[in-house]
């Protein structure tokens, strides 16, 4: 078995999520370098699109800003922000990947503050960014996190970003387009989907030299369990070679 | 329409059309030389008080020269638009500049890191606040672009983001569906910088536009840098590649680098290693007021600042990242 990090583990299954002809709406980070892998495997086809504008680049390497050059080099289009948001709003997108320093059992997902008093925040994050925008619209959200109970929390201290609410069908009753939302939470650790009843998070793969235990004492709330736990498959001296040699030979991302 | 849930966030800017309106009927549509210093420009349409607005987008063609001028002028108690507002928030917050803020990125640099002043100076309490996304500032600039209080959007629903908002949740009349109303955003002045401008205030922009097509309608005063000038028998020959029409414009400064140490596309890359010198600087209070200093209060303009950053030669090596040069350098080839 190859040898390879927790950021390489998390970016090689986060790319096999990504289907050939589909679009995909990232950010800068390891989303990127997941579609960009994505791309030089299984999914040639894939569009990635940027909020500021770059739809389908050819990326000559990561990009470090959203908006910078590389996201729309060789692009087939360099538009704006509200192309971009417009053209998720209206169903033409089909994955987003987020991040986000807190994130709960329904998906929902905090870059704002940390406290309980939003008036005094012990810190203040960045907020939104595009994420609000991306989760609101983009058909299937995914987050790639590392496992930690700091991070999977019972309650966000606050609500920046949708998942499935309040669970059921709160999200539906908010207002927020039909049909969308949180699709797969994938950490280091394994792989978690959304119980479609309930909209609570599932686990459904463990990575090798996990357990779902492990999983468990690393989540501040309990986790349901798919009736079949599988275990995730570990990257690839394929995907491994491609990361490193093409997505991020300088390491900017698989080296944290 | 019933008002359905609203944000408790303050509106800092007035989305009423009729009085844009009657500010937009007495603009000058005269089309005359408004190339100006940068230092008078400031001086003349930035004012204490004013809400501000600046183009660009992450450290990409964010008009970095501009900020800087803000800064040494000594500009407080602004209203700001935080539309992934990096580089540009770090300068302006060291400045303290804004005491109120629309927000949808800040602190972070991206993939870069976080701002140790610009989080120091938003727990301080001296900022007042309201939340809102990337998405929402831009539709809210297109709500003013076209005239009109507000525009429907989908995004904010369920979440703390419009709670603490000035936005409001109506049903559709139409459908019935839920439907977020985001209120014009006209800012008393913006600085947006371009490619190519002739002395009129006629602006190219190549690659991608972000907001700045609606930016520059929705604001009451506008100040364009460009990296040149370029003659008006060149904008008549390519109407077009006009991006912003002379009339939205009150100043035009030829700034040749104005974006660095961000991204310039087709110019230059942005200078990193510079980047990480803010960061790094910041970590240390006496350090990061010397920095401040050297690089900011002691230089009378730009051409300074770029000359003490390495000058000419450093820009050249930009140039050649921006284009890729260097790897084709490199490894023959990409």
């Amino acid at each position: 078995m190859a040898d390879y990090n927790v950021m390489e583990m998390m970016i090689c299954v986060a790319a096999r999520e990504l289907e050939d002809g589909s679009t995909v709406g990232v950010g800068t980070g390891a989303p990127c370098a997941a579609a960009m892998l994505a791309q030089k495997t299984d999914a040639p086809n894939l569009v990635i699109m940027f909020e500021a504008g770059g739809v389908n680049p050819i990326l000559p390497e990561m990009p470090i800003s959203v908006g910078d050059s590389r996201t729309f080099y060789k692009a087939v289009m360099a538009s704006g922000m509200c192309e971009i948001m417009e053209t998720s709003c209206r169903g033409f997108v089909d994955y987003t990947f987020l991040g986000g320093a807190q994130i709960d059992m329904y998906g929902n997902l905090n870059s704002t503050i940390i406290g309980d008093d939003y008036d005094h925040p012990k810190v203040r994050l960045p907020g939104s960014g595009g994420a609000n925008d991306f989760a609101s619209f983009c058909w299937r959200m995914m987050v790639l996190t590392v496992q930690d109970a700091r991070r999977f929390v019972e309650k966000v201290d606050f609500v920046t970003t949708p998942g499935w609410i309040e669970g059921g069908d709160s999200r539906a009753k908010a207002g927020l387009p039909l049909d969308a939302g949180p699709y797969k939470i994938i950490t280091n650790m394994g792989v978690m989907d959304f119980e479609p009843e309930t909209k609570r998070m599932r686990t459904i793969s463990v990575s090798p030299g996990y357990s779902f235990k492990d999983i468990q004492e690393n989540c501040g709330f309990e986790l349901l369990q798919g009736a079949k736990i599988v275990e995730t498959m570990p990257p690839t001296e394929k995907e491994l070679r491609i990361l490193r040699e093409e997505v991020d030979p300088y390491r900017y991302i698989i080296g944290r | 329409m019933d008002v359905i849930e609203e944000g408790k966030g303050r509106l800092f800017t007035d989305p009423d059309p009729d009085k844009a309106r009657a500010f937009f009927r007495k603009k000058s549509r005269k089309m005359k030389n408004k190339l100006m210093s940068l230092k008078m420009a400031v001086e003349t349409f930035v004012h204490d008080g004013d809400y501000l607005a600046i183009g660009g987008f992450g450290a990409n063609r964010t008009p970095i020269a501009a900020c800087h001028e803000i800064v040494r002028q000594g500009r407080k108690n602004m209203g700001f638009a935080g539309h992934t507002s990096t580089h540009d928030f770090q300068i302006l917050s060291a400045g303290e500049v804004f005491d109120r803020l629309d927000i949808a990125y800040i602190i972070g640099l991206e993939a870069r890191g976080l701002s140790q002043c610009a989080r120091k100076y938003m727990q301080s309490g001296k900022v007042e606040i309201s939340e809102w996304t990337n998405y929402s500032l831009a539709a809210r600039l297109k709500a003013a672009a076209m005239g009109v209080p507000f525009v429907p959007t989908r995004n904010m629903l369920g979440t703390d983001t419009l709670k603490h908002s000035g936005a409001k949740v109506v049903a559709c009349p139409f459908t019935g569906k839920k439907m977020t109303l985001q209120p014009a955003l006209y800012p008393d002045v913006s600085v947006i910088h371009v490619h190519e401008a002739d002395v009129f205030g006629n602006c190219r922009i190549k690659g991608i536009m972000i907001s700045d097509d609606d930016l520059a309608r929705a604001s009451k005063h506008l100040i364009i840098t460009t990296e040149r000038l370029i003659p008006n028998e060149e904008i008549r020959r390519d109407p077009t590649s006009t991006k912003i029409p002379y009339y939205l414009v009150d100043a035009v400064c030829e700034i040749p680098f104005g974006a660095y140490p961000g991204t310039m596309p087709y110019e230059y890359f942005s200078d990193e290693d510079h980047l990480q010198a803010w960061l790094k600087a910041e970590k240390d209070p006496e350090e990061f007021k010397e920095f401040l200093k050297r690089n900011i209060y002691n230089c009378a303009d730009n051409f300074e600042y770029i000359a003490l950053n390495g000058g000419v030669a450093r820009m050249y090596e930009l140039r050649m990242k921006e284009f890729l040069l260097h790897k084709e350098a490199e490894n023959g080839g990409l």
